[in-house]
């Protein structure tokens, strides 16, 4: 019996070291063609139905779903704010096989600096940023928001009666800070004398601190208000109150407060979608940097048709859309 | 400049945003305050906000009915207190991490209700403001405390009724009695389980009310973690009140009047750097607490489950 054992086990020891050496793949980094679906991940840091941020993204993939049907395929981690959350959730993605793996969030840099290298046959697709760190696998891509703030800006400027304008935003940096600084610009080209008045929060999600700051804001005079990130929803209601007229960003706001807000800057990023797909087709996986802006579609300024708007006021905004694009209107 | 900021229109503002922002803050300290003073911590307040404020704007939703919108979320509060209950006074399980798990709990669920019954943020009509006949009408001092709506009265109400609750009946004497010394309660016939339950519920039930106070109330909408940490504020005011309710009314109105202060200061452009605005509350908050003199002690068995022995 004993020697039974012994052959047994010899045996399966020779199975297993023979099946660990079959010959290896041939390595290839020629162009990925495949009748697989397209596996896209996304990590963004708050929810998909925020109005806002995550929804553009979320609002992304619905549209390039309707587009390429069966060929895409995508899943989504939402309110991973906290770093480490989102970094666990990206690298668990790649090692799940994905081929695209998003990080909506421009906090997750560091994350993906480590974690690009280690999965170099993924595509991770980091925004909103212009950094790519130099990899071969990561692609940058970012909003140029400070156009459509600046659209939004002389729209806003030329409804203003009281010519007080307020902005409430949330902290003061990146994508915010880009719309608002553009939002100031557009007000003060049509009319310097117009005071806009900013207020940053400090939070992305205090719903009730941004409800108060936009009551301040009209408390102070206000008639026309904007602001950026999903607590807005706080302001927005506050303006239907009173209403004072709202310019909204990241997503169409429209639905939300159909009497008062006027434009909305939503950003379309599925055109910058298209090109990584189009560029992973060709074996670049990463090391571009995109923008959505006016010129790409990838920033449309949707206007609240049922507001009726004085057609002076759609032209001038058409007109600035236009110079923009042209480059004969430029942002300071 | 800061002259500005010593205007009529001003102040009102500020005051009144004040008394709004602190809201929440009453209802979740008070709540938390009885819990805490039986010898229980709760700091799964937030959680049990969150859901609270998606109840009653579910039920607002659905129904446009107000009142029954505030006896859902007390019903709802009223079940998540028993869990609460039930996990750290019969299962004797460690407060504090039990807690978290129900903030945990209460958010996800929160969350997954919205994106499965509702899915798109939209606003609803709440409770309207409600002005005090006489009262209101009073030039600046009836605009600011006698123009808000009903949980705002509620809440400020609510403090000198725990106040009495807790200091003037026999009920107050037995909560504060198991959280001194459960083991000498028990021993002259306290039942240190069914106060320590009573009081858990009741926190879950006021910390529910908070959060639809700011769904149906204040905000009239609802978002994804739209409590942003308030549930966790309260807790701490709860400690910056010294477990009292005249201290956690202190503490709320401190630190929301000084919220309101810091978005006047950025909205009248006084050249403060956006970030250090937005400290001044919590900075303050610390100060006031260093220099305080009257720290309390707080209740000798919090945090500790109770055995009967023998």
């Amino acid at each position: 019996m004993k020697n039974l054992y012994k052959v047994l086990s010899v045996l399966l020891v020779l199975g297993l070291v023979l099946a660990g050496c079959t010959p290896a793949e041939p390595e290839t980094s020629e162009p990925v063609v495949e009748d697989k679906p397209l596996r896209i991940a996304i990590v963004t840091p708050s929810n998909i139905n925020d109005l806002a941020f995550s929804q553009s993204i979320s609002d992304a993939m619905i549209t390039l779903k309707a587009e390429m049907g069966d060929k895409l395929q995508y899943d989504y981690s939402e309110n991973m704010f906290v770093v480490d959350d989102a970094a666990a959730a990206i690298r668990d993605y790649a090692q799940k096989g994905y081929d695209i793996v998003i990080a909506h969030g421009s906090q997750y840099g560091s994350s993906l600096q480590e974690i690009a290298p280690d999965f170099p046959e993924t595509v991770f697709a980091w925004g909103t940023t212009v950094d790519t760190f130099g990899q071969p696998n990561i692609h940058a891509y970012e909003a140029a928001s400070d156009q459509g703030g600046f659209v939004n800006g002389v729209m806003a400027a030329m409804l203003t009666k009281t010519k007080v304008i307020g902005v409430v935003g949330p902290i003061e940096t990146g994508d915010a800070k880009l719309y608002i600084d553009g939002f100031v610009a557009g007000v003060h080209s049509v009319d310097p004398t117009i005071d806009v008045r900013v207020t940053y929060i400090g939070s992305f999600s205090d719903v009730a601190l941004a409800s108060e700051a936009a009551t301040t804001h009209l408390s102070a005079g206000a008639d026309v208000l904007t602001g950026s990130a999903q607590m807005v929803i706080g302001a927005i209601g506050k303006a239907q109150e009173a209403g004072a007229y709202w310019f909204g960003t990241q997503a169409d706001q429209t639905s939300f407060a159909p009497d008062v807000v006027v434009a909305s800057q939503v950003y379309h990023w599925e055109v910058i979608f298209r090109e990584i797909f189009a560029l992973r087709g060709e074996g670049v996986l990463g090391g571009k940097t995109f923008s959505a802006n006016l010129k790409n579609g990838g920033q449309v300024i949707k206007i609240n048709e049922g507001l009726n708007l004085d057609q002076a006021v759609l032209d001038k905004a058409n007109e600035t859309i236009q110079g923009i694009i042209d480059g004969t209107v430029t942002i300071p | 400049m800061i002259s500005d900021l010593f205007t009529a229109t001003v102040l009102i503002g500020i005051i009144s945003s004040g008394i709004r922002l602190a809201t929440p803050y009453l209802f979740a300290g008070i709540g938390e305050m009885f819990g805490q003073r039986s010898g229980v911590l709760n700091l799964g307040v937030e959680g049990q906000m969150l859901l609270g404020a998606f109840t009653a704007y579910f039920v607002v939703l659905r129904t446009g009915n107000l009142f029954l919108a505030v006896l859902a979320a007390i019903a709802v509060g009223a079940l998540m207190g028993l869990a609460m209950g039930f996990v750290t006074i019969r299962l004797q399980a460690t407060q504090g991490i039990a807690g978290i798990g129900f903030y945990l709990f209460g958010m996800g669920m929160s969350n997954l209700l919205f994106q499965k019954l509702i899915g798109v943020v939209e606003n609803i009509n709440g409770f309207p403001i409600l002005k005090i006949p006489l009262l209101g009408d009073i030039p600046v001092i009836g605009e600011i405390f006698f123009q808000q709506n009903l949980l705002v009265y509620l809440a400020f109400l609510l403090i000198p009724v725990a106040w009495f609750i807790l200091n003037k009946t026999t009920l107050g004497l037995k909560i504060r009695a198991v959280g001194e010394n459960p083991e000498a309660a028990d021993s002259l016939g306290v039942s240190v389980v069914r106060v320590r339950y009573f009081t858990v519920v009741l926190g879950g039930i006021l910390s529910s009310i908070a959060g639809a106070s700011l769904s149906v109330a204040l905000l009239n909408v609802f978002q994804q973690n739209m409590t942003a940490g308030q549930g966790f504020i309260a807790v701490a005011l709860v400690y910056f009140g010294s477990w009292r309710p005249f201290g956690i009314l202190a503490g709320a109105l401190l630190f929301s009047m000084v919220n309101a202060l810091q978005l006047w200061i950025q909205v009248l452009g006084i050249p403060i750097p956006s970030e250090l605005a937005v400290m001044m509350p919590y900075i303050l908050t610390i100060v006031v607490l260093a220099l305080s003199l009257s720290k309390g002690k707080g209740p000798s068995a919090l945090t500790k489950a109770f055995e009967r022995e023998g």
